[in-house]
């Protein structure tokens, strides 16, 4: 399989890289429109700041060619949010792939959002074999509201995204490369579609 | 719901692991990544490697380590040690560390927080906080590995620190520290109240019961403990038992 791994310089993109040595897979780690165009599935990784990740991403021209993609395509915490279409953070336009929008925890509870919750409503093959309650690692301060899309949530209080799909764009908020055992089974279940 | 987390601590001098009684008698515990490895089976909910040598004697991190656990484990880790600059953090980062600590360099230099922040974002930037009490002047934080006092109170460096973009506090107090007579509650508590980002208690634990004690009564996100868990004195999967028969949000 031509598993390619957008590089635009995301902070979590070596532990990416080794969840999927772990899985046996190795994958590209590239920025170049062509090399991405041709995979047969994308992952998007992600830590850290939305606006700056923007500015990566259309110093590459990668804000271009994203939305064009067809494969199947796997973004991960902020790779997630920033297929959406607008962010709370920074007030950043996003990539608009998906039509939501991001927004800041406002809460009594502690923030980020740090540590190990549990995925509920569990859909799509993304989560084949895992079971509900299933605990994986969060860590963010935004998130993405419940909406049409969404394909497992958590709560922190309120219900909010865990992850979503839209066409062939699948996205989670948590950290699957970080997230255990059950982590491995949803980066195995994703290259498997 | 989210759970509290059970960290064990790795101290790290010259790739191998070691933990000092009260930051000195220096013991050996073994191999980082085998250590690591055997953690995260064990339902560590995260791990913390220090680089103690590091602040004291200049060394530059460990980035070949960080890279070499990083490829091993599949639960997120923590690093500090020595960390001085922006570029210190980016290897780290790129070497597959979740999150870095900075303690001494943020002293020194409190615009750093909000530089990491910027650049890398609030979620990984852990300000490592060493605290001692004293009848005279109170709770202070203390620089270079607990050898030098400062002029903060530990509460208020902990809220400028988080208003700079620290995304989590770990705090450690010197006088708990080797005791195993469980984590210093009041200073935790103050701290956890006092700053709306994760607190990570360190420093005392000996007993099932501090652990819950902590997060029952000091409003403790994580706690962190080192030699309890790497002579096996306490088992993870029994204290995780321990806790939730005492109501507390564990992984299990």
């Amino acid at each position: 399989m031509n598993l390619v791994i957008v590089d635009y310089k995301a902070g979590n993109v070596q532990s990416v890289m080794f969840a999927l040595e772990r899985l046996g897979i190795n994958g590209t780690l590239s920025s170049d429109f062509e090399t991405i165009k041709a995979a047969d599935k994308v992952i998007f990784p992600g830590v850290g700041e939305a606006s700056s990740a923007m500015a990566q991403l259309k110093a590459r021209n990668l804000d271009k060619l994203l939305p064009t993609l067809e494969q199947p395509f796997f973004g991960v915490c902020l790779g997630m949010q920033l297929l959406c279409q607008h962010s709370e953070e920074g007030d950043t336009d996003l990539l608009g792939i998906i039509p939501l929008q991001v927004m800041r925890f406002q809460t009594e509870l502690k923030v980020p959002h740090m540590g190990w919750n549990q995925l509920h409503h569990l859909q799509t093959p993304l989560f084949e074999g895992l079971k509900e309650e299933e605990f994986v690692y969060y860590v963010h301060s935004y998130y993405v509201p419940l909406s049409e899309h969404t394909i497992a949530q958590t709560s922190y209080p309120e219900p909010f995204s865990a992850a979503l799909q839209y066409k062939n764009f699948y996205a989670a908020q948590f950290h699957p490369e970080k997230s255990g055992p059950a982590g491995s089974q949803i980066l195995k279940n994703f290259l498997a579609l | 719901m989210l759970t509290k987390r059970i960290v064990p601590c790795l101290d790290i001098k010259n790739g191998r692991c070691v933990k000092g009684v009260q930051f000195e008698n220096i013991r050996d515990a073994g191999d980082p990544v085998q250590l690591a490895k055997w953690y995260a089976e064990q339902g560590a909910d995260e791990l913390v490697f220090l680089d103690i040598t590091a602040t004291n004697e200049e060394r530059k991190t460990f980035a070949e380590l960080v890279r070499d656990i990083a490829r091993h484990i599949d639960i997120p880790f923590t690093v500090g040690g020595g960390i001085g600059a922006v570029a210190d953090v980016e290897v780290l980062l790129m070497a597959g560390a979740d999150k870095v600590s900075i303690n001494s360099a943020a002293i020194r230099n409190p615009q750093l927080v909000e530089d990491l922040a910027k650049r890398f974002g609030s979620q990984c930037v852990t300000v490592a906080v060493d605290t001692k009490f004293t009848e005279a002047i109170g709770w202070k934080v203390y620089a270079r590995a607990g050898t030098v006092e400062t002029e903060h109170a530990t509460v208020d460096w902990s809220q400028r620190v988080t208003d700079l973009g620290a995304g989590e506090i770990l705090l450690t107090s010197m006088n708990n520290d080797g005791t195993k007579a469980g984590f210093a509650l009041d200073i935790t508590g103050a701290v956890s109240n006092a700053v709306s980002v994760p607190v990570v208690a360190s420093g005392g634990a000996g007993t099932m019961q501090h652990f819950a004690d902590v997060f029952h009564q000091a409003n403790a996100d994580a706690a962190l403990a080192a030699s309890l868990f790497h002579f096996r004195e306490l088992e993870i999967p029994v204290l995780k038992q321990f806790l939730k028969g005492q109501d507390v949000d564990v992984r299990i």
